[in-house]
């Protein structure tokens, strides 16, 4: 998964496992965002625990497990970094913010916290550790920047839920991703419609294809999309490629 | 096709017919089932691999072809519904008409490929009441349309999460009924949020009409894999966070209210 990073990612993860920095952080990325970012997530996590014998595993890439535990791990991966993204939004919001733009954005942060707090509690000690996460690419006093990259990941998240359903063995698993992934598409439709109301961009022909049928990626495509905004080093390599 | 319609609408009002429905059809009609409205001749483009690949599996087996025939009937109410009101003149302000004219096309992409999934044994078009015995007025009144609307799509929601496990068994029909919900999904986020509503269900939708109280009735549920949610970032926001599924019984209880053999 990682041979398809830039070498210049390569090289920064190499760089940090040689500097051997303290405990989660050692895979942060150097740059004042990200840390930002680290530091919201840290400020908005109550719950921020040590998470499992992962976290003393040296300098070795966070493991997803096996089964449905990997699928799991999955989403709450995705889940983390949505969060991350919505507490960051509403801590430094852009300005000439709407009203609507608040309450959206600010139901959708707790939307993924608590989707995030749920699989973290679901996994128990199978659960990855909190990951620390890389906005620099967004902007987040740009109201464009912001929409558009929530839309991202709304979308990200559809695409995922869709693709992972199939990798679930236990139903009742399968369940619970079904109504996660109805409230990532509600979410995905009413950012797009803040992007550009009064069309069919909540429902674009961009995600949905002439049969009806909405974005579907494998979980090592979302991986890789992901990937960028995620700066812990996880091993994706047992995510299903087809 | 009255004896088919008449077996449909037994199905609506009893769920338990459903069963016997498909296979009663096919031995009256023996094939060519499909409604009004599709192009046989589109079908082919239609079957995308996971058609083919359905198929390459062998014929679909009951298990499937009902919860898949469940989903078609409800299309069949959405798409009739959407292409109705696009239809009405004067209905559907001219500002809000690329929203419906986009649902539209995905419920008769969703007939449409359903049906291909399906074949000989799919189930036919009904009728509708939209007025279910002229307790509504959809077409002339925007405001019921779009109640109509919401209704539908937060039900088709519930529906098709209350498969998923029925047709879990077959990775690529699973995988195109996610896809079919999610789509359901952003439809009903705009429809909502057009009503002035927010895109997602708070508790059990307690400001819709009594009348609608079947669509949201369970969706208060906080209770995940025995993990309670609600005092994570407050009781609303939990409801919000997870959609709930919602049985073929219930589902089929609520559509029925809109067809004419039901009451006939």
């Amino acid at each position: 998964m990682f041979g398809k990073s830039n070498t210049g990612d390569e090289e920064l993860r190499f760089l940090s496992r040689l500097t051997q920095l303290e405990g989660r952080r050692k895979f942060l990325k150097w740059s004042g965002l990200t840390i930002a970012a680290a530091a919201v997530a840290c400020k908005t996590d109550e719950r921020l625990q040590p998470s499992g014998p992962r976290l003393g595993s040296g300098s070795d890439p966070v493991d997803l497990g096996s089964g449905d535990f990997l699928v799991l791990n999955f989403a709450y991966a995705l889940e983390q970094l949505e969060a991350a993204f919505y507490s960051q939004v509403i801590d430094m919001k852009y300005s000439g913010i709407t009203d609507e733009e608040t309450r959206v954005l600010d139901d959708l942060r707790k939307h993924e916290i608590i989707h995030r707090d749920f699989f973290k509690a679901a996994l128990g000690n199978n659960a990855i550790p909190e990951l620390e996460v890389d906005f620099s690419s967004v902007d987040f006093s740009s109201r464009q920047s912001v929409l558009e990259t929530a839309q991202t990941f709304e979308d990200l998240g559809v695409s995922a839920y869709n693709g992972a359903g199939k990798f679930l063995e236990n139903l009742d698993f399968l369940l619970v991703a079904g109504k996660i992934v109805s409230v990532e598409a509600r979410h995905a439709a009413a950012i797009r419609s803040l992007l550009r109301p009064k069309s069919g961009f909540f429902a674009g022909d961009d995600v949905v294809n002439e049969q009806g049928l909405d974005v579907v990626r494998t979980p090592a495509d979302v991986f890789a999309l992901a990937d960028p905004f995620i700066t812990t080093e996880i091993d994706g390599s047992d995510l299903p490629t087809s | 096709m009255d004896r088919d319609k008449k077996l449909i609408f037994e199905a609506l009002e009893n769920p338990e017919v459903l069963e016997q429905t498909v296979s009663r059809r096919d031995a009256v009609r023996g094939g060519g089932m499909l409604g009004a409205g599709i192009a046989l001749a589109t079908m082919p483009v239609l079957l995308a691999g996971l058609t083919r690949k359905a198929f390459a599996q062998g014929p679909l087996p009951d298990s499937i072809v009902n919860p898949l025939n469940f989903a078609l009937v409800l299309e069949y109410l959405e798409s009739d519904f959407y292409e109705m009101g696009l239809d009405a003149g004067g209905l559907i302000p001219s500002e809000d008409r690329p929203i419906f004219a986009q649902i539209s096309k995905h419920e008769t992409a969703h007939v449409a490929f359903l049906s291909s999934v399906l074949g000989a044994k799919a189930a036919i078009r009904p009728e509708w009441d939209f007025t279910s015995g002229g307790v509504f007025d959809p077409f002339n009144d925007y405001e019921t349309f779009t109640l109509l609307a919401q209704g539908f799509e937060d039900t088709g929601v519930r529906a098709y999460k209350g498969q998923a496990g029925n047709v879990a068994s077959n990775d690529d029909i699973l995988t195109a009924a996610l896809q079919i919900h999610s789509v359901e999904a952003r439809h009903a986020s705009e429809v909502r949020r057009l009503r002035g509503l927010k895109g997602w269900i708070p508790l059990n939708q307690t400001n819709a009409p009594a009348a609608f109280a079947p669509v949201y009735a369970g969706e208060e549920n906080t209770t995940h894999l025995g993990i309670d949610v609600s005092d994570f970032q407050g009781r609303e926001a939990a409801t919000e966070a997870f959609d709930e599924p919602l049985g073929l019984r219930d589902v089929l209880a609520i559509a029925g209210l809109f067809g004419t053999g039901a009451r006939g």
